[in-house]
């Protein structure tokens, strides 16, 4: 039996992330509760807010978010270059999300509500070649 | 429900003991709440162990070194309140009056590897490519969600760290007990803004014990049971963001109200809080959680000196705090809170946690604290907070 060996593919690192042919059209994308509106980040089976069973509208986020807060990780885990800036960042379709946000990593130059525009861009790879993308943020 | 009461409690010396196994820890912890409460391991109907990294086992392990009598073991697991959840556990199996006298037992062996190790494989892992999801970046986060909301500095945080680090100088069970001045808290080495080295709480192993008995049955054995007036636990409801940043306060005033309606006491009857200060920030959330202050006030509280031993900023900190005290600030508790040196000084060994913050209450309560005694203390809380999420409040009344 000849052994097949799978092509390295391209993976989104989170599953609320959504890969396109160029690194233009990936896209944060959710799902909103069609009971109560919550919305999630990311596929879902059920509504934690009011569980309802769906059905869940999918729902394609923009690019835009804002600074909910922020903290400088300058103890990070081995293979992260430290220090850098984890936040909570808020888009305007009614989701909060977690992301590093691109930027010289002092407290001065993060501010509450400041505006920012998201990018992908290789984040790892693993042992079979597969490539995995994650979003960021930076000052918009 | 039967009134429950706590008749005997221990607690180890937090710190490394790469000699001893977590199990030989534990025993001893149980053997001296034993003697405590003048119980022999045969009297003993029930064990209640909380352990985080041997989920399953742990107790029969434990009764291997202390007794093997054949009672029933029930393993715990609920992250830092997983010896606190043991505890009440064992409260309703006392309360519901399935059992007279039982053992609630928290445990935990770190060793070196402490809460910023790396999770899963590196290839597909998220940590620091996608955020932070480790403790330091929650409560980093959380206490940035106050400053921006009130202003709070990060001098303001760096308080607790001062307080609970010179009320550990009394306690011969913390891990550490040195003090810290404030610019050195300030100064210490970050490690997720704006919390530095000096506010986080270190790792490490310890145990601790408590015996529960039935309040009908525990003058048998004390002059002094302490009454559990409430023992609550509660997990995070939804909230709008606390699927990407766990929300430490929802359950936790949740819990609150409960206690405090159980037990039939307000915020302002407490005469001490033994509360989870896993890092400076969260302390002065809890504050405010906790109803120890009003909203927004936890900075101003902590710089008036009200939660401090004493009730008032030791002298030769007074000129360090001054430039972050509202002279018009009037406390609505005088409540002191981790007299014990806090998780920041004592260490904060998972399982054992919960379980050591009720024998410093008991203690307290008894006049049996020593130096760091609150005077005339009548009646005190314990609270752990755990990730992702679990509150345990615990009232405990002379
Ligand atoms: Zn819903």
């Amino acid at each position: 039996m000849a052994e097949t060996v799978a092509a390295p593919e391209i993976r989104p690192l989170v599953p609320h992330l959504r890969i396109g042919a160029t690194r233009e059209e990936d896209y944060l994308f959710g799902s909103k509760c069609s009971t109560c509106g919550a919305m999630y980040a990311g596929p879902r089976l059920f509504c934690g807010k009011c569980s309802a069973s769906g059905p869940f509208e999918e729902v394609k986020f923009g690019r835009d978010a804002e600074v909910h807060v922020f903290t400088i990780i300058h103890q990070a885990t081995p293979y992260v270059k430290a220090p850098y800036v984890a936040a909570i960042v808020d888009l305007p379709e009614g989701v909060s999300i977690n992301t590093n946000i691109e930027v010289d990593p002092k407290p001065e130059n993060v501010k509450f509500g400041m505006k920012l525009k998201m990018y992908t861009e290789k984040a790892s790879e693993d042992k079979e070649g597969n490539t995995y993308i994650a979003y960021r943020y930076r000052p918009a | 429900m039967r009134e429950v009461a706590v008749i005997g409690v221990s607690m180890i010396k937090f710190g490394r003991y790469p000699d001893r196994d977590v199990s030989q820890l534990a025993a001893q912890a149980g053997h001296e709440a034993l003697t405590d409460a003048g119980v022999e391991m045969k009297t003993i109907e029930a064990l209640y162990s909380g352990n985080l990294y041997q989920t399953s086992g742990s107790g029969q392990r434990i009764l291997q070194q202390l007794g093997q009598t054949g009672i029933p073991v029930v393993n715990v697991a609920n992250a830092c309140a997983t010896g606190s959840t043991a505890f009440r556990e064992a409260y309703f199996a006392i309360a519901s009056g399935a059992y007279d006298i039982v053992m609630a037992l928290g445990s935990e062996q770190m060793g070196k590897q402490g809460l910023l190790g790396s999770r899963g494989d590196p290839a597909t892992s998220l940590e620091g490519r996608v955020g932070s999801y480790m403790m330091p970046a929650v409560f980093g986060m959380a206490g940035m969600e106050h400053s921006k909301q009130y202003g709070t500095q990060p001098e303001h945080f760096a308080l607790a760290s001062v307080k609970n680090h010179y009320h550990s100088t009394q306690n011969r069970l913390a891990q550490y007990q040195k003090e810290s001045p404030l610019d050195e808290v300030m100064n210490g080495r970050m490690i997720a803004y704006p919390n530095t080295l000096l506010m986080c709480c270190p790792t490490g192993d310890g145990a601790a014990a408590a015996i529960l008995c039935s309040m009908d049955k525990a003058r048998q054995y004390t002059t002094q049971p302490i009454k559990v007036a409430a023992s609550v636990l509660t997990s995070d409801p939804w909230t709008d963001r606390d699927l990407s940043l766990p929300d430490i306060n929802t359950l936790t005033k949740n819990a609150a109200k409960i206690a405090y309606e159980t037990a039939g006491i307000g915020p302002e009857d407490l005469s001490q809080v033994e509360l989870h200060d896993c890092f400076a920030t969260a302390e002065l959330l809890h504050y405010e959680n906790l109803g120890l202050c009003e909203e927004g006030m936890a900075g101003k509280h902590v710089a008036s000196g009200a939660p401090w031993i004493g009730n008032k900023i030791p002298t030769k900190y007074q000129e360090d705090v001054a430039p972050f005290q509202d002279k018009t600030y009037k406390p609505k508790t005088t409540t002191v809170v981790n007299a014990s040196g806090g998780l920041l000084s004592k260490g904060h060994p998972l399982g054992a946690t919960g379980v050591a913050n009720i024998a410093e209450i008991v203690w307290h309560l008894r006049g049996q604290a020593g130096a760091r005694q609150v005077e005339g203390s009548k009646i005190g809380m314990a609270h752990v907070i755990g990730l992702c999420s679990a509150c345990t409040l615990n009232v405990l009344q002379k």
